[in-house]
């Protein structure tokens, strides 16, 4: 798919989100911030009708704004608790945007998800309890790079995923808004059906693409009646659903749709939308079933890149894996730390005055504190007295989580040695990091590069199951795999949780960093890379799995700053006990 | 409040149905975990079940929901108007609370009325979700991820059946007896082994794989989504038979018999399992005399053992975290060792 292509899906997509925002969920826009997005966003707000709320949602909101809770002035003014909107239910009847959405925490999105789903909030905050209206339409800006993805509970239910990182800016043309046709397409939108066909159509495109959630082919039949609406047919085409499916179901895909033939035993060519039309048009009169079918998947055929269809293929085994490391991200969520009660005291910067119990505080005093006022002749008084003493201050735990990273060394040498044994050692010091709550990540290295097999989740049957296929033989990239390991703690560090890293090695390193061969570059390289861990202070063991444990480990463990361990000819058991006593 | 997708309008998830069924006919029984894909209905049912529920008998004005066959149970304000005369009785709906996870602990164990306090300067209890749960169903969406200190909260109402308030001078107890009902994706985030426990039955719920019944889901989805109110319409007598069959049910279960011989089987299969205490047991002999019940039936026979087992036991086995051969693997396999 070319660039002009995305960009004009793009600008579709902006049309059909207007048309329904509510029922379509929304586009995740996958995009770093620059020029090509601003003027996407400009038409899309140049779409949306003037009336409807669009609200900015910033990334790390609290809780209490975003839900709604007391609302302090309003309070103190009437004298009894007056409630604030939260911005989910502010954006009732419009549309939300995300910034930043791939490092949305996992508290904010289950209460947009949430919301999503209900059509509504439910607040059970600060003594209050109410439920309001949120309807709306979200926009989540993906600036993630790489391996950072928004949350995939949220990504599940907006239906249009538009990528514009590789749309140059000359590409994108600017297209002009028909707002006024936008609008009588929402009012001929409640008109609009899908039949029976074509729901069934649908959903056999979706499990031929491989997609599991079954909202994508509901949000794919929303996305088709939107575009006939505004196209201004009386009843959903052909068109329509070939449209909703090449939008909604392509960027989903997981599997390439396999031709028919079966004689064609090697694997589909990228298809030219030449050929795929060709293909559709030719069935088109024998069976206007399979028609619509082949319509479907033609559209999203030509919707796919060529190089994601190859990279598809290779990668189809693991088809339900697309988790993308998500899991890992969403947790990170629990260093905002919970409330650890409330204490008196000053307003100074940076104390969270704790409304609720300060007013608490204040309300029994409230007669006294009149018939005082009262005495000494003040006039002008407040309806609520609130005192110094009645200020209470809101105390945080922080709770710093720990990433185990275990990084290991799958070479020729190693498995030739002891990979079974250091697994089952992986395993053990697994299930001690469940119990303990602690997130893990899994790096190999092997041949001529290091891999992140896992990233950081909490999901141990995912861990072991990484664990268990990881292949051993090859080069022995030691550096390359304590730069990742580095890298990852890094990336760690800076989310405020704690990276501790594991490395079982045999440390005779024979690939350099650029994956060249030869023992004395590559061992120079991966003292160097230790060198990265201890001038980091990043909490470290090595574990020495070669048969004869021996000057080189521990020189490479004294680089790194790592506590040395010497893998014991003995089961794993001793192992696991050895590095959880020196993890502390 | 938006419109509940009708229970019986819901394809497929039987193992799901089945306990949030359960569940309903004998409280007992201890909550309902759904554990799966996104996407895959989970909430859905939790909302739906909430519509079906047989009206029950409260203390008129009670704030506690209190049963007015039961003085024995009352709460302290119950107990004084008692003592001065009859109480009034009314028909409520059973309550099927939300506890969103931004709650905050004030909203969910109660706290001191801030509009009294404000307005009034008296200090009164304002009842919270745990209050307004009594009798009925507290559901916690997406519960791998609720916070903590409201997770250790619930353990130990949840454990003792009454919620005690302690906080600003005001000194509380109320009877607080609910069905946990709990959802979650378990990519997100494991339950914590003592709340899992907590959990009468768990069930695992995948997204249907066959194509007749993923368009079924869409279609019926679809439908509902562009008329509500013809689609519920539709599904309203499914719904008041289904509601029937839960009242009936629950007339007759303290009828239904359970043999010797079905005993001693439960307790090979749950030794078998080699489950943790006589949970497991309690949990499984209540399911199948429910399910028993539920199907007009006066004795608990095998095949109901055989269909509740799975979910009352899948998450007591002695759990190995590193053991993903699966628990329901095992316990199919116990309960083919057991009943031959």
């Amino acid at each position: 798919m070319t660039a002009g292509l995305a960009w004009s899906d793009a600008v579709t997509a902006a049309q059909l989100f207007a048309v329904d925002p509510i029922g379509t969920g929304g586009v995740l826009v996958r995009s770093r911030a620059g020029p090509v997005r601003e003027r996407w966003m400009e038409m899309l707000r140049a779409a949306l009708p003037p009336s409807g709320p669009l609200k900015h949602l910033p990334l790390h909101i609290a809780d209490g704004r975003l839900l709604g809770g007391l609302d302090l002035n309003a309070t103190l003014l009437a004298g009894r608790p007056v409630a604030e909107r939260g911005l989910l239910a502010e954006g009732d009847g419009g549309v939300l945007i995300l910034a930043m959405a791939e490092r949305l925490s996992s508290a904010t999105t289950v209460h947009i998800t949430a919301a999503m789903d209900a059509r509504e909030t439910i607040v059970e905050r600060d003594g209050l309890s109410l439920r309001m209206p949120a309807r709306f339409g979200v926009i989540a800006l993906d600036e993630g790079l790489d391996d950072e993805f928004a949350p995939g509970s949220l990504g599940d239910r907006l239906g249009f995923h538009i990528d514009l990182n590789d749309v140059p800016i000359r590409e994108a043309g600017e297209f002009g808004m028909d707002r006024a046709a936008i609008s009588a397409a929402r009012e001929r939108l409640s008109a609009l059906r899908t039949n029976a066909e074509q729901v069934e159509a649908m959903c056999t495109a979706a499990a031929t693409l491989g997609i599991v959630s079954l909202r994508a082919p509901i949000l794919a039949l929303r996305v088709a009646c939107a575009s006939a609406a505004l196209s201004g047919y009386p009843a959903v085409e052909h068109d329509d659903i070939a449209l909703a499916a090449r939008l909604v179901l392509a960027p989903r895909a997981l599997v390439v749709p396999q031709e028919q033939a079966p004689e064609q035993s090697e694997p589909p060519q990228p298809p030219s939308p030449d050929s795929s039309g060709d293909d559709s048009a030719d069935k088109d009169n024998t069976d206007t079933d399979r028609a619509l079918d082949e319509v479907i998947l033609a559209a999203v055929q030509a919707a796919l890149p060529t190089d994601v269809l190859a990279a598809l293929r290779t990668s189809s085994a693991r088809s339900r894996g697309r988790s993308h490391g998500k899991a890992g991200a969403l947790q990170k969520s629990n260093k905002r730390g919970r409330p650890a009660g409330v204490s008196r005291g000053d307003l100074r910067a940076g104390a969270k005055l704790s409304v609720i119990e300060t007013l608490r505080a204040a309300a029994p005093w409230q007669p006294l504190r009149r018939r005082e006022a009262a005495a000494s002749g003040e006039l002008s008084r407040p309806h609520i007295l609130i005192r110094k003493d009645d200020f209470r201050i809101s105390r945080f735990k922080q709770r710093t989580e720990t990433t185990t990273i275990f990084v290991v060394d799958a070479s020729g040498s190693a498995a030739l040695h002891r990979l079974a044994e250091a697994k089952g050692a992986v395993e053990l010091l697994l299930a001690d990091c469940y119990i303990r709550r602690d997130q893990v990540a899994l790096i190999a290295f092997r041949g001529s590069a290091a891999e992140l097999l896992l990233p950081p989740t909490r999901s141990l049957a995912r861990a072991k199951r990484c664990l268990a296929g990881l292949p051993g033989g090859g080069g022995t990239p030691l550096a390359a795999g304590l730069d990742a390991a580095f890298a990852l703690s890094d990336s760690i560090r800076r989310k405020g949780q704690t990276p501790t890293v594991i490395v079982l090695t045999d440390g005779r390193a024979n690939i350099a960093r650029d994956g060249a061969q030869g023992r004395p570059r590559a061992e120079e390289d991966a003292i160097n890379a230790a060198r990265q861990l201890r001038a980091a202070a990043i909490t470290a063991v090595l574990v020495d799995t070669s048969p004869r444990p021996g000057a080189s480990g521990g020189a490479l463990a004294k680089e790194m700053g790592a506590r040395y361990l010497p893998m014991p000819h003995a089961e794993a058991t001793t192992l696991s006990k050895a590095v959880l006593a020196s993890m502390g | 409040m938006a419109t509940a997708f009708p229970f019986s309008a819901i394809v497929g998830q039987d193992e799901m149905k089945l306990a949030l069924l359960i569940a309903a006919v004998d409280p007992k029984v201890g909550g309902v975990l759904a554990f799966g894909d996104r996407g895959s209905g989970k909430s859905t049912a939790v909302r739906a079940l909430a519509a079906l529920l047989p009206k029950m008998k409260v203390v008129a004005g009670c704030r506690y929901n209190c049963n007015p066959e039961r003085p024995a149970e009352f709460c302290d304000e119950c107990r004084a108007r008692a003592a001065k005369g009859a109480l009034k009785s009314a028909q409520v709906p059973v309550p099927v609370v939300d506890l969103p996870l931004g709650a905050t602990e004030d909203r969910v164990v109660g706290a001191l009325d801030l509009e009294r306090a404000l307005a009034r300067g008296e200090k009164a209890f304002e009842p919270g979700l745990l209050a307004r749960a009594h009798r009925g169903f507290l559901y916690i969406d997406e519960a791998n991820l609720l916070e903590d200190h409201l997770v250790d909260l619930l353990l130990d109402v949840a454990a003792s059946g009454e919620n005690v308030v302690e906080r600003e001078g005001l000194s509380i107890r109320h009877p607080a007896r609910f069905v946990l009902v709990g959802t979650g994706n378990p990519e997100e985030g494991e339950l914590r082994p003592q709340l899992l426990d907590r959990f009468g039955m768990s069930t695992e719920v995948k997204t249907p794989n066959d194509l007749a019944s993923r368009i079924e889901v869409v279609r019926r989805r679809d439908e509902f989504d562009s008329d509500t109110a013809a689609f519920t319409a539709t599904w309203a007598k499914e719904e008041t038979k289904l509601r029937k069959k839960i009242a009936s049910a629950r007339e007759r279960l303290p009828s239904v018999n359970v043999s010797d011989l079905t005993l001693e089987r439960a307790t090979k299969l749950c030794m078998a399992l080699g489950t943790d205490g006589l949970r497991g047991e309690l949990t499984l002999m209540r399911a199948a005399r429910a399910l028993a019940a539920l199907e007009g039936k006066s004795t608990v026979n095998d095949e109901h053992l055989r269909r509740v087992a799975p979910s009352a036991l899948r998450h007591r086995l002695r759990r190995n975290p590193l053991d993903d051969s699966g628990s329901s693997v095992r316990v199919d396999r116990a309960i083919a060792e057991v009943f031959g």
